[in-house]
């Protein structure tokens, strides 16, 4: 395959699952159909994977105690509604 | 004097033995007796029809209530309180209030000499900016019920949890677990381990849920259960929630029924239990244990680590809460809801994690 622009000679990759031709002229990349949106949702799910984890409670948790990292219950303020009620009453 | 309205019947709280919840001072309601508003506003956690048996027996006891009521707006006006209102509360309590005066029938059944106790020791003046005086200790016995008279306060909005006062209640709670036992008249023990003991025995079914409580109660040490008096009895509410915090110029804390001496970390349980639960958003719960601890109350040791003291109540309160909804549910009929059912995998976890932590 002849590159777009330059008419150099273009390299097959494959890079996790994605196909990326690379002039080897002018080092331009061309990318298949849809191969863009796979890309970012290979930066997303690395950036997930390496994003800093949430700090640990300043004073603990114990063993049995519900997750508190992302979503879930807490940080939702549609969800709480369902349990305002116990933190008034007995 | 007005006349005296109806109590506008809310539906069983997920509770039993407790009282007051004076959370909703400031709702004056209409004089109706089947206001429907008046269940909706105080029923925050489902609400659901009692069988016809139990609007049999409401209807019965009209009577024998509107007496009460009257006998509680006489009081509020021996104390210069007018325009008398009944205030919706939980069902087994009944407050009036007049003007700025709060007058409160305890639940039935409750014993009369521990109250006194309680009362005594709640305008003693160690107790002062700490926990609300009544207007007169005085425990008046009518119509089968204790009542007592009270200050009114402005209560926590209840629309607004996010802006409820953490760090004011735990520094409240800091300054009642630092009153010594010594500098107040006597006092009963306290009896939260009693109560969720109860709450779980309560529990009539068989279902895998009614198991998984069970179980979880059981990996709790004798003490937790209500089977032995904890060895280091100190002051303690009792029955602490953001209901029990008014504002009165300064916020104070209220509600006297379950005063008494025993676990100071019982009193940090239910919080403690929200959190592992998941209901209560950590930064909340750091806030809150954060001023607690700041305050310097020596209820959970040093501090460097407050789940060795907060782990076993707060496992407590978690199969407590788990009974008390489950209960609820069965009695009206309906699956759990999800809420429920949080309260109930909790309960799963503390049993996978096995026995009590050294």
């Amino acid at each position: 395959m002849q590159c777009p622009k330059c008419r150099g000679t273009m390299r097959t990759f494959d890079r996790n699952g994605v196909h990326i031709e690379q002039c080897e002229n002018c080092r331009g990349i061309f990318l298949d159909y849809g191969e863009l949106e796979a890309l970012t949702r290979l930066e997303a799910q690395w950036s997930q994977g390496h994003a800093a984890p949430p700090p640990p409670p300043a004073h603990g948790a114990p063993s049995w105690g519900a997750p508190h990292g992302g979503g879930h219950y807490g940080g939702h303020h549609g969800r709480k509604r369902g349990w305002a009620g116990m933190l008034f009453s007995s | 004097m007005p006349q005296a309205p109806h109590l506008a019947q809310t539906p069983a709280a997920p509770s039993a033995a407790t009282p007051h919840d004076t959370e909703r001072h400031d709702a004056a309601q209409d004089n109706t007796a089947q206001d429907s508003t008046a269940q909706d506003t105080t029923a925050p956690h489902g609400t659901g029809q009692h069988g016809a048996a139990q609007v049999n027996t409401a209807a019965h006891n009209t009577g024998q209530h509107d007496a009460l009521v009257r006998r509680m707006a006489r009081l509020a006006a021996e104390h210069g309180g007018h325009d008398a209102v009944v205030v919706p509360t939980r069902p087994d309590v009944v407050i009036v209030r007049a003007g700025d005066v709060v007058v409160k029938a305890h639940a039935p059944g409750m014993e009369p000499g521990p109250l006194r106790m309680r009362m005594r020791a709640t305008a003693a003046p160690a107790m002062s900016g700490v926990l609300l005086p009544p207007l007169s200790v005085e425990v008046t016995e009518t119509h089968d019920r204790l009542v007592t008279v009270w200050p009114a306060g402005e209560p926590v909005d209840q629309s607004d949890p996010d802006a409820a006062p953490w760090e004011e209640a735990a520094r409240l709670l800091a300054a009642l677990h630092s009153v010594p036992a010594e500098a107040l008249p006597p006092l009963p023990p306290a009896h939260g381990p009693r109560r969720a003991a109860g709450l779980v025995a309560a529990l009539t079914g068989d279902g895998p849920e009614e198991r998984v409580i069970r179980r979880a109660f059981a990996t709790l040490p004798p003490e937790a259960r209500g089977e032995r008096p904890h060895p280091r009895p100190a002051v303690t509410h009792g029955d602490w929630h953001m209901g029990q915090l008014v504002r009165r110029g300064d916020w104070i804390l209220i509600d006297v029924d379950d005063l008494g001496l025993g676990d100071q970390a019982w009193d940090l349980a239910r919080p403690a239990a929200w959190f592992a639960i998941g209901l209560l958003e950590r930064s909340q719960w750091e806030r809150f244990l954060g001023s607690y601890l700041a305050a310097g109350s020596p209820a959970l040791g040093d501090g460097a680590d407050p789940w060795a003291r907060l782990d076993i109540p707060a496992r407590a309160l978690s199969a407590q809460l788990a009974a008390a909804a489950v209960a609820k549910a069965r009695e009206q009929f309906r699956p759990l809801d999800e809420v429920d059912a949080l309260l109930v995998d909790t309960c799963a976890r503390i049993v996978s994690a096995g026995g009590t932590p050294p």
